[in-house]
């Protein structure tokens, strides 16, 4: 049994009184394809931002590759590996689309030139089916185009784990499939990926693993068709009576 | 000196420094502009208080409602004006845009007044209290000072304009459709800090002279006492002026006058760097 | 936009006839050229910072205070001239670095703030730190032997100089790491910490930079005065003259600053001349034109269609109610 990539022990996050996680522990396998889901504010991007070093740890510990990375800051989380895409794009708005990628190629991917990472960048817009907008600037693209320029300058810095911050959001469902297919294929060049999604159509069909977060807790970490069932995970999307009546039923058949 | 002493002059002195800044803070927090214009604004009211003084035989006190009106208007047109096309630029753009028109008033008023220093002169004695001295002019400046900040404050939670303008301040957008005309209440909002400028100015007229070298004292005062007290509330403008006030009296005392302002510059940066949004932690923007 | 190698060029050819004016002009010109040369000099280092990364800097004041200052009394000491501006440049590039450290963690308009206390903290320190800076009588530099001419040619020598390290350094750094990293931050501070740039250290270098020169040209502009004072050299004018400056040719860009600094001290100069009285007020109006109608600066204009744009823009604010 390998390192697994990333490893959360009882990973805590306090704002204040709040507390946005609690207890956290989990650990991903390379090559995993997981879906991390449940409901608005149950803590998903802010796990994800501990992860990346966005926001300070209040306990616990995180692992990546069997090195601690708890303190790290954002720009050392991108050098390591740990790639995130944003829920509400982040561009360079200023700059073309194909610096944009450069950037992510330059920085976070290591490369040596600048004309190095043009050229990455380049690939990556290839691959992510950008290459016709390459010279544009970045807000002249669509929503959907945004969240590939996303994924393609993420990409583009060599990433041993990526995260998705609901790169479905807001995407029509021809769009939605393109990205499927294209989390597929990323998935299959050895990225461990990580999808925060609320689309199911997503998780059924391309996750191995569902991790449940519920006002910041873990409640179920599993097989997609698992967790459907399980009377935890419908009472946090649906309410207490709700989930009783359909377990109740479920159980019937 | 009895520190007791030196604690009421700070009083004093800090009720005069949040009505100097309440209006640059309002500006600022609200608008997100930070007014350069504002240093001369008070000179403005002070000359002008003055000069009804000199010319007309009018009695300060009296005076102080017109100039503050005046100022008002002549706020309440800049801002719809000039300073409203450029409310969303960042603060490089607004700050020189205000910086620039500063140049313009602050040469009139050279030109016009001179740079002899101009004071109101009226002789009203002094009150002892339990062995502290406090010039009976001073007092009555730290009424008005404090009437005219208790007006404001009154206005701002009372009145609908007051309300608006406090909506405007948490949330740009959503005041907007609310139903509220923001370039309108952006317009109100610099003319009562123009107002707020210009009455004090005329307030210090009765107590110092006043001369155009001091504009840009006065905007670094406001400066220090938004940082200290935390912006866009009279409650903010309250605590940082009357801090202010005791810092630079009991520094005055200790390292000597001439190092007051420095010490008040050094506080600032100081809480730029440990709580940015100041005592009463109320945030501006960015 | 113009290739690199004709915006050198171009550069080369206004060092030149900066520096041939000695040639054809009189003591008056050359003065002139002298100060065109420090402007932009001084335009240029604020564009690392203000320009590339964004971040608006009030601070030029306080660096060409404190190189004035350190070349001054380096040179009091006895040091010879162009090491002691060496000293104060060095001096400068740390205190910007130090100081850097702890006020790049503000932005918007705190920073703005900050680095306006900045100039105020140093100019009272001076001043009242009579017994090593003279305080507010000022301080004297020991002058340069020669008559006006030689002297004047000197210091316009010196000055294009600095103005062509200063240059220099721009291109270098526009065309690296450095500076695709800084206008990664300046578009999204938060996306270029995700991407792998170490804001930090990149914002320090930017800051540093856009001190280092003003500290020579500092401890230049003192031995050339051969008198400083706290209230001369800490101004805050000159501290928002230079961004103006940059903002009028066009900040961020290369020839933008160059551009900003020549135009707008011709035109000072030419309202001091003629209208002494009122120099302020229409340098005050000359600012706000520029930001009415220059918003991307001299540089940046589409100047076709000019006329009706600039009516349209004037009709439509831009505020965002």
């Amino acid at each position: 049994m390998s390192t697994p990539i990333l490893e959360l022990d009882r990973v805590s996050k306090a704002f204040g009184g709040i507390h946005a996680l609690r207890q956290i522990s989990f650990a991903l396998e390379e090559g995993q394809i997981v879906a991390l889901i449940g409901p608005n504010g149950a803590g998903k991007t802010t796990l994800i931002n501990v992860i990346t070093g966005v926001h300070r740890v209040s306990g616990g510990r995180i692992a990546f590759r069997g090195k601690d990375v708890t303190r790290q800051r954002p720009f050392q989380a991108a050098r390591r590996g740990l790639a995130r895409t944003f829920q509400i794009v982040q561009p360079f708005p200023r700059m073309s689309v194909v610096e944009n990628v450069a950037a992510g190629a330059l920085f976070g991917g290591a490369h040596g030139s600048m004309g190095e990472a043009m050229v990455a960048a380049r690939e990556q817009l290839a691959f992510t089916g950008l290459a016709e907008f390459a010279d544009r600037p970045a807000s002249a693209l669509t929503l959907a185009g945004r969240k590939r320029l996303e994924l393609a300058k993420s990409l583009a810095m060599k990433p041993h784990l990526l995260m998705l911050d609901e790169v479905n959001a807001g995407l029509n469902s021809s769009e939605i499939d393109g990205a499927l297919a294209l989390i597929r294929t990323i998935a299959r060049r050895g990225i461990t990926v990580l999808v925060i999604e609320h689309v199911m159509k997503v998780i059924f069909s391309l996750a191995d693993r569902v991790l449940v977060l519920h006002h910041g807790e873990l409640i179920a970490d599993g097989a997609p068709r698992d967790i459907a069932g399980q009377q935890r995970v419908i009472e946090a999307y649906l309410g207490e009576k709700f989930a009783r009546r359909i377990t109740r039923t479920g159980a019937n058949d | 000196m009895a520190y007791l002493q030196i604690l009421v002059n700070g009083v004093v002195l800090g009720a005069l420094y949040t009505c100097l800044a309440v209006g640059f803070s309002l500006v600022w927090g609200v608008l997100n502009i930070i007014n350069m214009l504002h240093g001369s604004l008070i000179i403005l009211g002070g000359y002008l208080s003055f000069f009804a003084w000199h010319s007309f035989g009018i009695h300060p006190l009296v005076a102080l409602p017109a100039v503050a009106m005046l100022l008002f208007a002549i706020g309440y047109a800049t801002q719809l004006l000039l300073i409203n096309r450029v409310v969303s630029e960042p603060v490089l753009t607004t700050l020189t845009l205000t910086f620039g028109l500063d140049l313009i008033l602050y040469n009139f008023m050279t030109v016009y007044y001179t740079a002899t220093p101009r004071r109101v002169t009226l002789d009203m004695g002094a009150v002892d209290f339990a062995g502290i001295v406090m010039p009976v002019d001073r007092l009555v400046a730290m009424a008005l000072a404090l009437l005219l900040t208790g007006l404001l404050y009154l206005v701002l939670r009372g009145s609908r304009i007051g309300r608006a303008i406090v909506a405007v301040r948490m949330d740009r957008e959503a005041a907007a459709l609310m139903g509220i005309r923001v370039d309108r209440i952006y317009a109100v909002t610099f003319g009562i800090g123009a107002l707020m400028a210009g009455a004090t100015g005329a307030v210090f007229a009765m107590l110092y002279p006043i001369t155009t070298n001091l504009t840009t004292t006065f905007l670094g005062k406001a400066f220090v006492v938004c940082v200290i007290g935390g912006l866009g509330s009279v409650q903010g403008a309250l605590v940082g002026g009357i801090v202010l006030g005791i810092v630079e009296s009991l520094a005055g005392q200790v390292v000597g006058p001439q190092h007051a302002l420095t010490v008040g510059f050094a506080l600032m940066l100081l809480l730029l760097l440990i709580k940015p949004t100041g005592l009463t932690g109320i945030r501006g923007y960015e | 936009m113009m290739c690199r190698w004709w915006r050198c060029f171009l550069f080369v050819i206004w060092v030149l006839a900066l520096a041939s004016t000695p040639l054809w002009a009189g003591n008056y010109v050359v003065r002139l050229a002298v100060t065109v040369a420090m402007y932009t000099g001084l335009a240029l280092s604020w564009n690392f910072i203000g320009g590339f990364t964004g971040y608006p800097s009030f601070s030029t004041a306080a660096f060409f205070g404190l190189g004035s200052y350190a070349g001054a009394l380096a040179q009091r000491a006895g040091v010879p001239m162009i090491f002691a501006w060496l000293c104060a440049t060095l001096f400068v590039g740390l205190f910007a670095a130090a100081l850097g450290g702890i006020l790049l963690r503000l932005r918007g308009h705190y920073f703005a703030i900050g680095s306006i206390g900045v100039v105020e903290v140093l100019r009272l320190l001076i001043a009242s730190w009579g017994s090593v800076t003279g305080g507010g009588d000022g301080l004297n530099v020991p002058f340069v032997t020669g008559g006006p001419d030689l002297v004047a040619r000197i210091f316009l020598a010196a000055m294009l100089a600095i103005m062509l390290v200063v240059f220099a350094t721009t291109v270098v750094v526009d065309r690296s790491r450095l500076g695709f990293g800084l206008r990664c931050i300046q578009q999204n501070e938060d996306a270029a910490d995700m991407v792998g740039i170490n804001t930090t250290t990149y914002k320090i270098a930017a800051y540093t930079l856009s001190a280092l020169f003003c500290g020579t040209i500092g401890a230049a502009y003192a031995s050339w005065a051969g008198y400083i004072d706290p209230n001369e050299s800490f101004s805050l004018l000159m501290s928002i003259k230079v961004p103006v400056m940059c903002l009028l040719g066009g900040s961020g860009t290369v020839l933008g600053p160059v551009v900003g600094a020549a135009a707008f001290t011709l035109l000072e100069e030419f309202f001091w001349a003629h209208f002494l009285d009122y120099n302020r007020a229409i340098l005050g109006a000359v600012i706000v034109v520029l930001i009415f109608f220059l918003p991307g600066g001299l540089l940046r204009m589409p100047y076709r269609g000019l006329f009706a744009r600039t009516v349209r823009a004037w009709v439509q604010p831009k505020a965002a109610a």
